[in-house]
């Protein structure tokens, strides 16, 4: 359904200063990079902050334009409408292609009421008749799970849980085929995230939306993903199956994440791979394969040459030199 | 709560904590009691707005306005914490009780360079030149795995990443050998890769220096891979103390209960996750009774008229619940 090819987005550093601008260099947030959507799934992008997973969702949404590279959505090249500045044809694309913002805590205008937040799309795109506004507002907010009575409020008035129900009602307001989802629950509460995890998958099933699902947080992406896509410092390291991914990762970068997370059981002994040092900047990053400076595993090419993604099992993509043995990788998860 | 074999380094007893704002009377936290003994390492968790940091900042006496410690015993050495003059604490704050703050970047002064930032610390608990105090600082930059000390310690905090930033709270709160380290989410502004490199520095220092460390979490992850004994936090009010390994098999309060049902699972994957419904409460007004009642699935009208006790139960356990023997939780750990 939706298709990235070779997407790259660089960010020019400027010296500090008005005039006499010098360019420092550029930050490498995300290098050349392809994957696909496919219809009705959840496909989870991982990674740690500062690895260009918002770039890319950002990028796609056209938020941010992409330095080069296509997007294919349906089979059109979105990224040469959007260009365009066909006012029609964006709007039209817009309404197919939404997004949910991290923070829920700034993403609401704070002087609009909650009926005025999500009314507003339909009087940007003037998609339904005015007579079927209010209608179709109560409705949206049965869809998240917010009463009638909730319309006349303003966002400083609900939990943030709640504030998130309004984020993703106003998103469904143009009924999109494709959601963008950053980081939906990383800013709510533990008891409050199921409910939201739970709203995601609800709405799914009932409107057949596509996700592209955002996070850093892989315990939640096993739990919505159907596939997920681990990066690294602007480049895509493994894509998988989650089933697939979680009982048989092969990047060391995907088993360190992994073995990273603590589980929430005593009894569990973990055999955790504590990675050494941090991650390097994207304005320098290292030559070869990306991670190698931190890895484990790695051999003298990985210094050298930047390892492909490749399919190295059916649907199991990998770019590594020297990965974990299939199924023997301490994941300490299984 | 009766633990024989050792005293604890540090009891608090019935601690109650109000803020009294113009929207009314906050109890942050009303009438918690919890212990650490040497070298173990407790867990206190919640979800925001339980009353975790205002416990610790209560402890340290560093409540903000408008709070006030209206209520209990913070007992620390065979004295009470709550009983003393600010000079007197002021001995204390720092030298015996540490510190680790949540957001490193906010809590490390931007002017000042590490090294005068942890040299003002020790200067101040021990008789030390500015040399001793910096050649120290050196050294406990390298106790906390800071590679290249000679270099950060002439650094300024915005040359560092926030993992370095958090290692150096670390050692700030290391510099004057405490008895009782408060750690309020350490990780929490943290990569997870990074946040395994400072748990495990955490559990290491604990072993090594026999500290008895609280550590403060929203994570039961952490709480399952770090803390010996774990007590858990509703909205002010203690819900369950226990080992870790009681707590997490066989929990004894719902709300343990349903937040270890939330958790998504890496191990298993399940249909649906489990939900607490509703939100935290309003802690102006605080439900009446057992204040977990409104969003509790076994609560009866007990709940709603009487707050329950906190109640030893055994095995050094308690339990802040009318209703722990009639009912019969599960736990997704033990099965």
């Amino acid at each position: 359904m939706l298709e990235v090819k070779d997407l790259t987005k660089h960010f020019i550093v400027y010296e500090k200063g008005i005039i006499l601008k010098r360019r420092l260099g550029e930050v490498h947030a995300v290098d050349h990079v392809s994957f696909e959507v496919r219809r009705n799934e959840t496909l989870g992008l991982v990674g740690e902050s500062g690895c260009g997973k918002t770039t890319i969702a950002k990028c796609i949404l056209y938020l941010e334009p992409p330095t080069s590279g296509d997007i294919l959505f349906e089979g059109k090249n979105i990224t040469k409408i959007f260009r365009s500045g066909d006012r029609a044809q964006v709007l039209a694309l817009r309404r197919q292609m939404q997004y949910v913002f991290q923070n829920p805590y700034a993403s609401l205008d704070p002087r609009m009421t909650v009926a005025d937040i999500i009314m507003e799309p339909f009087e940007v795109h003037k998609h339904i008749p005015r007579s079927q506004w209010l209608d179709r507002m109560y409705e949206l907010l049965g869809n998240v799970g917010l009463e009638d009575y909730h319309a006349e409020r303003y966002p400083h008035e609900f939990s943030g849980g709640q504030r998130q129900r309004i984020c993703i009602a106003r998103a469904l307001a143009v009924n999109p085929r494709f959601i963008a989802a950053d980081e939906p629950v990383a800013s709510l509460d533990v008891s409050v995230r199921a409910q939201i995890l739970n709203l995601l998958q609800d709405l799914q099933k009932k409107l057949g939306i596509t996700y592209l699902y955002i996070s850093h947080d892989l315990s939640t992406v096993r739990h919505i993903c159907d596939r997920v896509a681990v990066m690294y410092l602007g480049k895509l390291v493994e894509v998988a199956e989650t089933d697939e991914l979680f009982e048989n990762p092969l990047h060391p970068y995907t088993v360190a994440l992994m073995s990273a997370i603590p589980v929430p059981d005593p009894k569990h002994k973990t055999s955790r791979i504590v990675l050494p040092g941090e991650v390097p900047s994207p304005i320098n990053p290292p030559t070869g394969c990306r991670f190698h400076p931190r890895c484990s595993r790695a051999i003298d090419i990985c210094s050298k040459v930047e390892p492909e993604l490749v399919e190295v099992r059916p649907g199991h993509w990998l770019a590594c030199y020297n990965p974990w043995p299939s199924k023997s990788a301490p994941a300490g998860q299984n | 709560m009766s633990y024989p074999t050792v005293d604890p380094v540090l009891r608090v007893v019935g601690l109650r904590t109000y803020f009294y704002t113009f929207a009314g009377i906050v109890k942050a936290v009303d009438g918690v009691s919890l212990q650490v003994n040497q070298g173990e390492m407790v867990g206190l968790v919640g979800e925001s707005g339980s009353g975790k940091t205002v416990t610790a900042q209560s402890i340290m006496r560093i409540i903000p306005s408008p709070g006030k410690i209206v209520d209990g015993r913070i007992e620390f050495e065979g004295k009470d914490l709550l009983q003393m003059g600010e000079s007197e604490m002021q001995k204390i704050r720092g030298k015996d009780i540490a510190y680790i703050p949540q957001d490193p970047t906010t809590t490390l002064d931007p002017v000042y360079s590490v090294g005068d930032q942890l040299a003002e610390v020790i200067m101040k608990h021990q008789k030390l030149s500015k040399r001793d105090a910096l050649a120290k600082a050196s050294r406990l930059l390298e106790a906390v795995e800071i590679p290249d000390p000679g270099v950060r310690i002439n650094q300024y905090p915005h040359e560092l990443s926030g993992g370095t930033k958090q290692r150096v709270a670390i050692a700030r709160a290391l510099s004057c050998e405490p008895s009782v380290i408060l750690a309020d989410e350490p990780t929490t502004a943290l990569d997870v890769t990074i946040q395994a490199q400072i748990l495990d520095l955490l559990k290491d220092l604990k072993q090594r220096l026999e500290v008895a460390i609280i550590l403060i979490t929203h994570d039961m992850g952490i709480v399952a891979e770090t803390c010996d004994r774990v007590t858990v936090m509703y909205a002010g009010q203690i819900c369950e103390t226990g080992t870790v390994e009681q707590v997490f098999e066989e929990p004894k309060h719902p709300y343990t209960e349903a937040l270890l049902k939330s958790v998504p699972s890496l191990a298993l994957r399940r249909e649906r996750l489990s939900v607490i419904p509703g939100n935290v409460p309003n802690l102006v007004e605080p439900p009446t009774g057992c204040r977990f009642h409104p969003r509790c699935s076994y609560s009866q009208q007990i709940c709603i008229d009487k707050d329950p006790m906190l109640e030893p139960i055994g095995d050094g356990r308690s339990v802040h619940c009318h209703r722990w023997k009639d009912i019969n939780l599960e736990s997704p750990v033990s099965s």
